[in-house]
């Protein structure tokens, strides 16, 4: 009783000496309320800037809000005030770990409307560096669901793996990161046969290397017991949500824009789709993990069956002509000045083009007045749309799983925010 | 596909509602803003068709004295594999639309952005707030009365 008495005249000394300072202090009871927890924008596990509020009734998340736009820049805005070749290098700032991806994207997009085709040379490397950057994309999910609930090791690892896809990367387009490396109607420039060396030392090591990780993870107790039946969503609920990409297959849903509507020269290579039934963490980890696979199969093909030949379509009006020809040649410089100057004279017209980026469905929607401008491009991000699921993959869960169903989902702010 | 699309809608709606037409072989069809959502509700629950992923939802400004601002939904068959795309116009004096949140959950975010981006209203949205911009933000940046620039002090810098 005395000692009791003692604390209570302590507790009150220290209010007193916080009074003294005009400092206003109260206390609820904490059994009594639910407490907001403000997590981010600024926060190593939300990937970016991404800000959540979340409402606990204890240890329980009972409520989620996601706040984005922290990163919006505006892209549709300067799209409109861009030609079409202009906007190339924006797009590298959309999803960027994977730009090569959004690149070939938005060159398909345009390609589209103007109703031309990339000569095959140019969609088949089209397809490698776009299983490339999956792989790199992949990698970095890896490393960072790992980080996130604990192991730092596989960090480091896959973080070895993605330094030799970028080497590669600033091989085939002079850029490791903003790689530009698409153009309407072609690619930048070649491959060289050197780059094509890499890329198969890089994909004949990588399973071995991949392995490592996964024996790291797969029987991992501490790893599977944070992810197993964390963030379940339900097919019903992925679909009416609009998730797509890994986050669909892992709820049983088969659904690939590469064999659901074939793009590039994807129709007569042999992949699989892999789906997982579950739909929580460790699901959706197991479906990129066999992804990656899946790529390495599709880069090893893709090294196979590659045609010589050129990578730029010959359409004079619409593709940049090459830079040595535009030297030496008077129709072509004319032809290049007319290009940089007014832009690609596309149709009057509407179009749609998705490609199944590493993150799900990346969506070009481009409404042409027939200008060299676009009069209206939509990005459709599969990130700004895959995060309106959070809140129902938090809902019931810990507040310490939050970052891994974070980590599980794999936003890219760049491009939840345009 | 396409043909079916257009014939089980017309059958349903009337000739004069639906206004079809292809490019590039996408199909895009123009409803009246006051059947969108029977419309919309029809091609996800009829069993044929089954367009049960909405891809994407977005304005358009088209910058003209009637039908200024247009909406455009983007749907996706999961089990036909197959994409059409719905437009409606509304008027610049009376930017409202009727919300399909009811339909898809995902219409959610994708209305909030166009309310954010064109100030297009979604009439019954469970959460009608800008996405991007702040909530004091009085203009709408996509319009294209809106300078590339920006508006000098439409934003308050915080304090030092």
């Amino acid at each position: 009783m005395e000692t009791r008495t003692e604390e209570v005249s302590r507790k009150t000394k220290i209010l007193q000496a916080l009074e003294d300072q005009n400092a206003s202090v109260s206390f609820d009871d904490p059994l009594e309320n639910d407490m907001v927890l403000n997590m981010g924008p600024q926060h190593p596990a939300t990937h970016g800037v991404l800000r959540l509020l979340i409402r606990l009734d204890g240890e329980t998340v009972i409520g989620c809000v996601p706040e984005v736009g922290y990163l919006h820049r505006g892209y549709e805005k300067l799209a409109e005030n861009c030609t079409y070749h202009e906007f190339i290098p924006h797009t590298d700032r959309l999803d960027y770990l994977s730009p090569m991806n959004n690149n070939t994207a938005y060159a398909l997009a345009v390609e589209k409307l103007l109703g031309i085709e990339a000569p095959p040379r140019a969609q088949y490397i089209r397809v490698l560096i776009s299983e490339l950057a999956r792989i790199s994309s992949h990698l970095m999910f890896l490393g960072s669901l790992a980080m996130d609930v604990g192991a730092l090791t596989v960090w480091m690892w896959s973080f070895r793996e993605r330094e030799k896809e970028y080497d590669i990367f600033e091989n085939i387009a002079g850029a490791r990161f903003t790689t530009s490396y698409t153009r309407i109607g072609g690619l930048a420039q070649d491959v060289t046969p050197e780059t094509l060396a890499m890329v198969k030392k890089f994909i004949d090591e990588f399973p071995a290397n991949l392995e490592e990780c996964e024996q790291l993870l797969n029987k991992n107790r501490i790893f599977v017991g944070r992810t197993d039946g964390i963030g379940v969503i339900s097919r019903a609920q992925a679909i009416d949500l609009g998730l797509t990409g890994p986050g669909l297959r892992a709820c049983g849903v088969k659904h690939d824009l590469r064999r659901a509507n074939p793009y590039l020269v994807y129709n007569d290579l042999d992949f699989d789709i892999p789906a997982y039934e579950g739909g929580d963490a460790l699901a959706r980890y197991y479906v990129r993990m066999d992804e990656m696979k899946e790529s390495t199969k599709i880069v090893q093909q893709v090294l196979a069956k590659m045609p010589v030949g050129d990578v730029h379509a010959f359409k004079p009006k619409k593709v940049l002509p090459r830079k040595e020809r535009v030297y030496t040649k008077m129709e072509e410089l004319i032809h290049d000045f007319m290009l940089v100057n007014l832009g690609v004279e596309p149709p009057v017209g509407e179009i749609y083009n998705a490609v199944e980026a590493p993150k799900g469905e990346l969506g070009f929607y481009i409404y042409s007045h027939g200008e060299g401008y676009p009069w209206r491009l939509k990005i459709r991000s599969p990130s700004f749309v895959n995060l309106q699921s959070l809140p129902t993959m938090m809902m019931g869960g810990m507040v310490s799983d939050v970052v891994a169903i974070i980590g599980s989902l794999d936003p890219v702010m760049g491009e939840a925010d345009k | 596909m396409n043909n079916l699309v257009v014939e089980r809608l017309k059958a349903r709606f009337g000739e004069s509602k639906i206004e079809p037409s292809e490019f590039r072989g996408e199909l895009a069809l123009i409803v009246p803003k006051e059947s969108i959502v029977e419309v919309c509700r029809f091609l996800k629950e009829d069993d044929e068709l089954k367009f049960d992923l909405l891809a994407d939802l977005c304005g358009i400004d088209m910058y003209t004295p009637v039908k200024r601002f247009g909406v455009i939904y983007n749907l996706y068959s999961l089990k036909n594999k197959h994409r059409i795309r719905l437009k409606t116009f509304v008027e610049e004096e009376d930017p409202t639309l009727p919300t399909v949140t009811s339909i898809w959950g995902t219409a959610n975010w994708h209305e909030r952005e166009t309310f954010d981006m064109f100030g297009i209203v979604f009439e019954g949205h469970p959460d009608l707030r800008r996405v991007y911009m702040p909530e004091e933000f009085e203009y709408f940046p996509l319009r294209k009365d809106f300078p590339l620039m920006g508006i000098p002090g439409s934003i308050p810098l915080p304090k030092k």
